[in-house]
């Protein structure tokens, strides 16, 4: 598939539209502008990540995204119709986990069920196959606090993907994780999102993890967030971790580096 | 309504934050409690209770302390076997008056905490008169109870839940005021209301401290029951206490406050059961 899968993407339908995102924050020390009129298009079956430096507004727009918070100004749009409140179709991965610690690994999966009003027994076997493709079969009964921290995102993923949303967003998921872990479960999204053909819109602020798991990279500036730069990203699918060191990935690293820094922006690297 | 999430991102950085908490109590101090492990500890346990309780005997005999001053062990075991009988029906009484107080008293203040926590301003306007509750020995009004209510059973439930509600319900409050951002922001984002959120995620997130205000409020509400029986009335075990020191019937009295003592560590260990169960998670 590889490639293809990207550029079949690209044929494809908007399915997330972020219109003119605009947020001030009204503080007591005045207004914050975190998000200042930025728009652009997320398509169906695709994986975007949005870079940009720790404050610019990543997590503000994400949450916009989510239905969580409200804009300022402008707005989401989910197949067309306006998000002002969480959507069914939308999942959220947490930057923690965010697993209840009093609840074992099922239960914590069965939450949405539970919210939703949808027996966990009817979602079983799907449950069984998303634990199993994760690697957390026979933890079922497993406390979060006797999981280590990449089994525990690992519960939260599949927590997101049991009520089998159309669009998974996430902030900075692993950015809590050491760099060993995070790159298994770099592969690991890739993967998934390579099988489940779902849109994906992704938080980091570390560009190699971006150019890594990314179609398009959508980069902001920081102070007031605005659009800087989008770029493509067209190395061929499934990626791997030693194409991180090759000369093609380090050209389009740098090349994105100087752009951010050229911008005016903070280095973004870590 | 606290649980809207205005426009908070939550920062996790977990941890830490709840070692921070201002309680009544700590929960882990309480769970780092009993739990006998080995023959030997079991074995240890027993050898200082021997030597204590066979000490005292002894000592009391040697000297001679007279009965009406400290009886001995074994003249207040023979108390309690012998006059037992006479003991219980007062035993029940205090029960009684116990679990209906605290019925009363915990539900109101499970239901307190519950409703001004959901509104900060409500809950900064009724603080100080809930501090108040916790502060005045509910003893005090007794009297006040028994002039109005009679000398039967109701002055002194009363006085038992207006002892166990303040204190159930700060130390509720407390535990709801602490609710997670992230986690009621993980359950919005799977669309739950403002009812199911409280379920799924403030009230077990709440269970420790709510369960430690339980177990501090029976043991403030036996107090109450107790010194309230003292005060007025005709029954009770803190009747018995004051029937008995009357007549210097000293192993009958300390008959009684063994019988309150085995109260109190059986509803100390009633909840520490309670809190493994339901709230191991914590520590
Ligand atoms: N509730 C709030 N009230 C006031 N200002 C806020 C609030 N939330 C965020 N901000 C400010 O808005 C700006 C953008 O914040 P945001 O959390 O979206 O950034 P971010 O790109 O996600 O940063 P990071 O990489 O550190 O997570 C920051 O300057 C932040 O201080
Ligand atoms: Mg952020």
């Amino acid at each position: 598939m590889g490639s293809s899968l990207a550029m079949q993407a690209a044929r494809q339908a908007v399915k997330l539209r972020v219109e003119d995102a605009t947020k001030h924050y009204h503080t007591r020390t005045g207004v914050v502008h975190a998000l200042e009129g930025v728009s652009f298009d997320v398509r169906e079956g695709e994986l975007v990540c949005v870079l940009g430096p720790s404050g610019c507004g990543k997590s503000t727009l994400l949450w916009a995204m989510s239905g969580l918070h409200q804009l300022t100004r402008g707005r989401i749009l989910l197949d067309g119709e306006a998000i002002t409140r969480p959507h069914p179709a939308i999942a959220m991965i947490f930057q923690d986990a965010n697993l209840l610690p009093w609840r074992n690994l099922l239960r914590n999966i069965n939450l949405p069920f539970e919210i939703k009003g949808i027996p966990p027994a009817a979602r079983r076997d799907r449950v069984n196959a998303l634990l199993k493709r994760v690697g957390l079969a026979g933890f079922e009964t497993k406390y979060p606090r006797e999981l280590s921290g990449g089994m525990q995102q690992r519960a939260s993923i599949v927590r997101s993907l049991a009520v089998d949303p159309e669009v998974l967003l996430m902030d900075e998921p692993f950015g809590a994780l050491d760099a060993f872990t995070r790159d298994e479960m770099n592969l690991l999204i890739q993967e998934i999102w390579m099988e489940s053909g779902k849109t994906v819109v992704f938080i980091t602020h570390n560009i190699a993890e971006a150019i890594f798991l990314a179609d398009r990279i959508v980069v902001l500036s920081p102070r007031p967030g605005r659009l800087a730069r989008i770029f493509e990203i067209d190395l061929p699918r499934p990626r791997t971790l030693e194409l991180t060191t090759q000369p093609h990935f380090i050209e389009t690293l740098v090349a994105i580096k100087a752009s951010i820094d050229h911008g005016g922006a903070r280095a973004a690297s870590d | 309504m606290p649980d809207d999430l205005a426009d908070n991102i939550p920062t996790f950085d977990t941890r830490s934050k709840q070692d921070a908490e201002i309680g009544l109590s700590n929960w882990s101090a309480l769970t780092s409690g009993p739990g006998v492990r080995t023959w030997l500890e079991a074995a240890a346990i027993v050898l200082v209770a021997v030597v204590i309780i066979g000490g005292s005997e002894l000592l009391l005999r040697i000297f001679q302390v007279p009965q009406y001053i400290l009886p001995t062990p074994s003249l207040i075991a023979w108390a309690l076997v012998h006059d037992f009988r006479f003991i219980f029906p007062h035993m029940v009484v205090t029960l009684t008056e116990l679990c209906s107080g605290f019925a009363i008293g915990a539900s109101a203040g499970f239901l307190l905490a519950a409703v001004i926590t959901q509104f900060p301003f409500v809950e900064k306007v009724i603080t100080p008169y809930i501090l108040l509750l916790v502060t005045t020995p509910m003893l005090a009004l007794v009297p006040l109870l028994i002039l109005r209510f009679g000398f039967g059973m109701e002055p002194r439930i009363i006085a038992v839940s207006l002892a166990v509600g303040p204190m159930v319900m700060i130390n509720a409050a407390t535990g709801f005021r602490r609710a997670d951002l992230a986690k009621i922001a993980l359950a919005r984002s799977f669309g739950a209301n403002t009812i199911q959120i409280f379920m799924k995620i403030r009230i077990p997130m709440a269970m420790p401290m709510i369960i430690v205000g339980l177990m501090v409020g029976s043991i403030f509400g036996l107090l109450t029951a107790v010194g309230a029986e003292m005060v007025g009335g005709a029954e009770g075990l803190g009747n018995r206490l004051a029937y008995y020191s009357s007549l210097i019937r000293m192993p009958q009295f300390f008959a009684v406050i063994l019988i309150l003592a085995l109260i109190g560590i059986s509803i100390y260990v009633l909840f520490y059961w309670i809190g493994k169960k339901w709230a191991s998670w914590e520590s």
